[in-house]
């Protein structure tokens, strides 16, 4: 099993500091390596949040998640540091660039910070994503799609166990979202990755091997 | 419609409390220094001016002799003739270790001097004693506690109705303590005089050699203490720059913060004039709040500096000023304007960006920081051409105002040219750099450079400013320590009552000391200011240290045999006189100039002739002043014998060493102000480092959350983010110092001799340096420290709050 999600409940505190609000509970879910699911829900449903629980970004009340063998709960945040930099990665909505690097630099970024940078297959990911001619560009003179297959290469660049994207094609208009995603789940299949993926496109979850959905912090 | 728009625009500050406090605190701080420097401006010369009345500087019309001094004689004859005069001498003496202005008039026949005409008369105790041995002096209570150690000193007594600074008394006193007997500085012509006299300005046949002049009033004062006072101001802009750029900083980030609350604003209707008026009120608003917390500052500055530049003036120039502080309403109505132009410039091009730029266009902090990129061409280019204007300006232009011109086009030009020099730094560091991380900082820093730039900008001319001024007063200092080793080269100084006493100590001293040195001195007028001639005796004392600069060759030889004279620096600048010049010291006398001689601390000239020179040419030179050689090991038993041998004691017997220590003692206390200025300067800069940092944290989050999600922790982003501050702090302090060196380099070199009529050597302090390198790093880790240990705290739902809802 790659990801393990167990009894899952995450909590945030209400503006006044007094109240809360529950926003998953007692979720469960499993991913197996090379699986791809996507996970729909209404806005607020709790779809980002579990997707960043799942990636080490954010830490959960009760139950336990298990990444890869490692329970999530038993980390501190240099352990947590060093899992998104081995075995996830990460797509958003909004690409999330480094805007102070250029598109080869950051294509390669987080396969270097993880320490294996494999410079044959960053330039295969450049060819694949037909980056070829913008590898000199810095982030703002890119187009969202253009910006969005940059953040797709920085992500496959790690060769990670655990694909985690939110809404990746939410930016971008159709035609240019389908392209994305099949580039997205070209790679994860070639290098047989799992993907969890966010959405609210039925369209989009319905090209991916399962899916799960989630409503009032439950999935259902 | 007005009222709600301006709710809405005022509600960005409710939501950014820092930034608000941030734009007052700049704004305040800035005008706290300037108005504090024109408050001690406007102090001395208030005092300037109440001095010029109480010394009867404005009592009514005045003979004197443009040649130097007028014979008692001379006196004596026009008052028979009829003539109503009040004679006055006047001059510099040191009394007590420090230098005080002699005001010697005739108590029996004064002119029109407040201490003599005011209600408070008997508090002057103007009484016989006055007039019979050994006199009385009238001193301000500030000089008679400055005296209050001083031996052999005649009675005194106390009243605010003379200038501090000044010692009033009988004018046979004042001949005996400026040892000019027999010798007048003016004559003032009192109000009532008989009829059927002549008319003053025909006086050939009675004093040919004197002239009618009209009172001076305070102008003397102020001309001779204006450089001092150009300086302080110069300070004070350069520290309201350097506040300005705090301001500038934080209105152009809230501008481009508010720019979308803009967008809406005027699709709801509002038109751009009234959105406009009211940023420029909000603004005047703000700027008056901060301008009246910077008055209060600037007045609590000014009181703590005054007494320090108070004692500056009086030991530099003589020139009486107080140490109390009066708020007076035009020094609080011009700090008020000066806050509100300073607001008003520093926003001036968010405004102007406001009215001109589509109110669609694209917003955010990437646009802002582009903008600024893409003006650093434009940027490097005004900065050059403001350096050359400032270099055109000396080359063109001579005097005080094109040396200032010089140094403001050197510091204004080279912190425009900062951010690019930085630019190419950064440049060549991400080129160098290996390692995703630190390839991410070089890049990154290069990135947060414009929102940085202002408070680097800042920082520069703090430091160089430090370093400049820092290597001026250290250079000056070192000179000046020599320069006292070679001028105080006698191991005594002795100063008797009289000439007759004079006499008896050389007689006594014969056999006891190696050499018996006379100081004796006249004073004349050379291109129409007064100028002490001092005649020497050919000793080895003199041929061996005297500082000088510039000689023929010859020089000793020719002044001992009376065909040459030495001048000092002042008197050779300011006359244009060299080796090769002759300089006529009185009608008649005439000797070619053999050397100059560095002779700092003492703003009039000076004249070097042999002794028996002098004596010739002016009869009655006092002779009650020598130094004395001796071994150093005899010298404090001979001091001792010296103060007990002679009934009257001798007026003053000074050790070399004591001499030395009160001299540096008051160059010390000299560059005071300039180092609290210092220290301000650097202070405002760090400020505005922590202001910069804190304003643009809400800018920071969206660019360090990837970087954390993608697998570096925060505690690791947070060391980055200090070594950033630290990085572009110690690559602008290493940028500082170049220029601090021109700016020292420019002080000593154009405005000292400007201002002063000397020129200092240059002398480099490296450890110095080091220590203002530390400083700069210091101020960057404290200035960082605070949005470090915020983000190595904020919580992972704070970040991944940007991908949830970025921008």
């Amino acid at each position: 099993m790659l990801l393990d999600i167990s009894h899952v409940t995450k909590t945030y505190a209400g503006p006044d500091a007094i109240s809360t609000s529950r926003v998953l509970d007692d979720v469960s879910l499993t991913l197996t390596q090379g699986e791809t699911l996507a996970l729909t829900g209404e806005s607020g449903s709790g779809k980002s949040t579990l997707l960043h629980l799942a990636g080490a970004l954010d830490h959960f009340d009760s139950g336990e998640i298990t990444l890869n063998g490692i329970a999530l709960s038993t980390l501190d945040d240099t352990g947590r540091a060093a899992l998104r930099r081995s075995t996830v990665a990460l797509v958003f909505q909004q690409f999330n660039l480094i805007p102070s690097l250029n598109v080869a630099q950051n294509l390669a970024f987080h396969a270097r910070l993880g320490g294996k940078p494999d410079q044959a297959w960053i330039a295969r990911l450049i060819q694949r994503l037909g980056l070829g001619d913008l590898t000199g560009r810095y982030p703002e003179h890119l187009s969202g799609g253009q910006q969005q297959r940059v953040a797709i290469g920085r992500a496959m660049a790690l060769r990670p166990n655990l694909l985690l994207a939110d809404e990746p094609t939410g930016n971008l208009d159709e035609a240019t979202g389908d392209g994305v995603l099949d580039l997205m789940l070209e790679l994860v299949a070639e290098t047989g990755a799992a993907l969890l993926l966010v959405t609210h496109s039925q369209r989009i979850a319905a090209r991916l091997g399962r899916h799960a959905h989630l409503a009032g912090g439950r999935i259902i | 419609m007005t009222r709600a728009t301006l709710q809405a625009l005022l509600s960005h500050w409710g939501r950014h409390p820092l930034q608000l406090v941030t734009l007052l605190a700049g704004l305040a701080l800035a005008t706290a220094l300037w108005s504090a420097v024109q408050a001690i401006n406007a102090e001395a010369r208030a005092s300037y001016q109440t001095a010029a009345t109480q010394l009867g500087a404005d009592s009514g019309p005045y003979l004197h002799a443009p040649s130097g001094l007028i014979p008692v004689s001379q006196y004596v004859t026009l008052r028979r003739a009829g003539w109503q005069l009040a004679p006055v001498l006047q001059g510099r003496a040191v009394l007590g270790g420090i230098w005080v202005s002699v005001l010697g008039v005739d108590f029996l026949n004064p002119p029109a001097l407040p201490a003599f005409t005011q209600d408070d008369r008997p508090e002057t105790g103007l009484s016989l004693d006055a007039l019979t041995a050994p006199g009385r002096l009238f001193l301000h209570p500030e000089t008679a506690a400055d005296l209050a150690q001083a031996s052999g000193l005649p009675p005194v007594s106390i009243t605010n109705l003379v200038p501090p600074g000044v010692v009033l008394c009988d004018i046979s006193l004042a001949e005996s303590l400026l040892q000019l007997p027999g010798q007048l500085s003016r004559l003032v012509v009192l109000p009532d005089q008989s009829a059927g006299l002549k008319p003053l300005a025909d006086l050939g046949d009675l004093a040919p050699d004197l002239v009618l002049s009209q009172p001076a009033r305070a102008a003397d004062t102020a001309r001779l203490t204006d450089s001092f006072h150009l300086n302080l101001t110069a300070f004070g802009l350069l520290s309201f720059a350097v506040g300005l750029f705090i301001v500038h900083g934080t209105v152009g980030l809230a501008f481009e913060q508010r720019r979308p609350m803009f967008r809406t604003l005027r699709a709801l209707g509002v038109p751009l004039r009234l959105l406009a008026a009211l940023l420029l009120g909000e603004l005047l608003l703000l700027a008056l709040i901060a301008g009246a917390v910077g008055l209060v500052l600037g007045y609590l500055i000014a009181a703590a500096l005054l007494p320090d530049v108070a004692a500056t003036l009086r030991g530099l120039y003589g020139a009486p000023v107080t140490g109390g502080l009066t708020l007076r309403p035009a020094w609080f109505v011009t700090g008020l304007g000066m806050a509100i132009l300073g607001a008003l410039a520093a926003s001036a091009q968010a405004l102007w960006r406001l009215t001109t730029m589509p109110i669609l266009a694209a917003p955010g902090v990437l646009g802002w920081s582009l903008r600024a990129a893409r003006s650093d061409r434009w940027q490097a280019g005004l900065g050059a051409g403001l350096i050359a204007i400032g270099g055109l300006a000396i080359v063109v232009f001579d005097g005080l105002i094109a040396g200032f011109a010089l140094l403001a086009g050197l510091m204004l030009g080279a912190a425009l040219m900062l951010p690019p020099a930085l630019g190419l730094v950064l440049r060549f560091g991400q080129s160098r750099a290996r390692g995703p991380v630190s390839e991410w900082l070089w890049a990154d820093m290069r990135a947060q450079l414009p929102g940085l730039s202002l408070a680097l900008m800042a920082l520069l001319l703090a430091l160089a400013a430090n370093v400049g001024v820092g290597t001026m007063v250290s250079s000056f200092r070192l000179t000046f320590t020599g320069w006292l080793d070679q001028r105080l080269s006698a191991e005594l100084y002795v100063t008797a009552r009289s000439d007759a006493q004079g006499t008896e100590v050389q007689g006594w001293l014969a056999g006891r000391a190696d050499a018996v040195l006379p100081i004796r001195y006249t004073t004349t007028q050379i291109f129409s200011t007064p100028v002490r001639v001092y005649g020497i005796a050919d000793h080895p004392t003199y041929r061996d240290n005297w500082p000088i600069l510039t000689a023929d060759a010859h020089m000793w030889d020719r002044l001992a045999q009376g065909r040459a004279a030495l001048i000092n620096e002042q008197l050779a600048r300011r006359a244009g006189l060299w080796p090769g010049s002759s300089v006529t010291i009185t009608p008649g006398w005439t000797l070619p100039v053999a050397g100059v001689y560095s002779d700092y601390g003492n703003p009039s000239g000076q004249v070097i002739v042999s002794l028996d020179s002098l004596l010739q040419h002016a009869q009655d030179v006092p002779n009650r002043q020598f130094g004395i050689r001796i071994a150093p090991e005899r010298a404090a038993a001979l001091a001792r014998d010296l103060r007990q041998a002679f009934d009257p004691p001798l007026s003053r017997v000074l050790d070399q060493a004591a001499i030395k220590a009160r001299s540096l003692e008051i160059f010390d206390k000299t560059f005071v102000v300039t180092g609290a200025l210092n220290i301000l300067t650097l202070g405002v800069a760090g400020f505005a480092i922590l202001t910069s940092l804190l304003t643009l944290w809400t800018m920071r989050l969206p660019q360090l959350a990837p970087v954390w999600a993608l697998g570096m922790t925060r505690s690791q982003l947070a060391r980055l983010e200090l070594s950033r501050s630290v990085l572009l702090a110690g690559i602008t302090a290493l940028l500082a110092l170049p220029l601090g060196l021109l700016l020292a380099w420019v002080l000593l070199a154009v405005i000292n001799v400007e201002a002063f009529g000397w020129r200092l050597p240059m002398y480099l302090f490296p450890a110095d340096w080091l220590r203002l390198l530390a400083l700069a790093l210091l101020a960057a880790i404290v200035a960082a420290a605070l949005p470090t240990r915020r983000l190595s705290r904020t919580p992972p739902a704070d970040l991944l709050r940007v991908f949830a809802h970025e921008r």
